[in-house]
């Protein structure tokens, strides 16, 4: 079956001046779509945490450069695609070292970094990494109508 | 977009005020706006979060990196006037076992 799909493209710096510059673009399309505030506030995370990864990659390798950001608008989910042509991360190795902290982390534990992933994969309900030359995070949100019980923002979700 | 940092002291603590929004951009301001006052022994750091508009890993990894450096030194970080999605977000994360949030 195809769903009809109106599909929004930016190409910006991978600088991390514009990662707002994302996020304000995502809260235009996703406030026509129907989803809550929260729902719309926990996609700014993911996005501007995909959107961050591939602006700290690029700076990485030296390489500047630009990344693209794909928006897939349907009646019912709206998927999100960000994509650097730099070096791919291991995604396995880096999801390994996921997840939230708990009472047993001990300072030495704490990493500063992370957090992004894991997030994405919190807040989204579906999340794909690429690894084929450069890095692509492929997200979707779901529109709450639709959705089995899986509904989990940051405001309902259960403390661990 | 600008982020704004107000700090002063008392007699106990330094209190930090932030507004704005805390992403990859502005985090890197904010990190050398707030390690320096970890350097002393003992330091006491309260900040307020209550007009941050916005916050994600970045803005929390400045949050971890500055809780390490005081811990370093005897020192100790609260952070207050948190939204209930600020706090969610510190919990989620399982920051909130960590970092001393207040609660209301």
């Amino acid at each position: 079956m195809n769903q009809v799909m109106d599909y929004i493209e930016m190409k910006i710096p991978a600088k991390p001046d514009y990662v707002g510059v994302i996020r304000l673009t995502l809260s235009g399309i996703a406030s026509r779509m129907g989803f809550t505030y929260e729902e719309i506030e926990d996609i700014k995370i993911a996005i501007s945490e995909a959107t961050t990864n591939a602006v700290q990659h690029a700076y990485q390798n030296d390489e500047g450069g630009e990344i693209i950001v794909g928006f897939g608008i349907y009646p019912d989910k709206l998927e999100m695609m960000v994509a650097d042509y730099g070096q791919s991360f291991n995604f396995i190795q880096t999801k390994k070292e996921l997840g939230p902290y708990t009472k047993s982390s001990t300072v030495d534990d704490l990493a500063e970094g992370g957090l992004g992933l894991f997030l994405i994969e919190t807040l989204m309900d579906e999340v794909r990494v690429s690894n084929q030359s450069g890095v692509t995070v492929f997200m979707v949100k779901n529109v709450s109508g639709e959705r089995e019980n899986h509904d989990q923002t940051i405001s309902n979700r259960e403390a661990n | 977009m600008n982020l704004l940092i107000d700090k002063y002291h008392n007699n106990v603590d330094t209190v930090v005020k932030i507004a704005g929004e805390i992403d990859a951009f502005t985090a890197p301001q904010l990190r050398d706006e707030l390690l320096p006052l970890a350097e002393g022994k003992n330091q006491s750091i309260v900040i307020s979060l209550k007009d941050v508009s916005y916050l994600d890993s970045t803005g929390l990894g400045v949050f971890v990196g500055l809780f390490k450096q005081l811990k370093k030194n005897e020192g100790e970080l609260k952070l207050v006037d948190l939204s209930d999605r600020l706090k969610r977000l510190f919990e989620i994360t399982g920051l909130s076992n960590i970092i001393t949030i207040a609660t209301n």
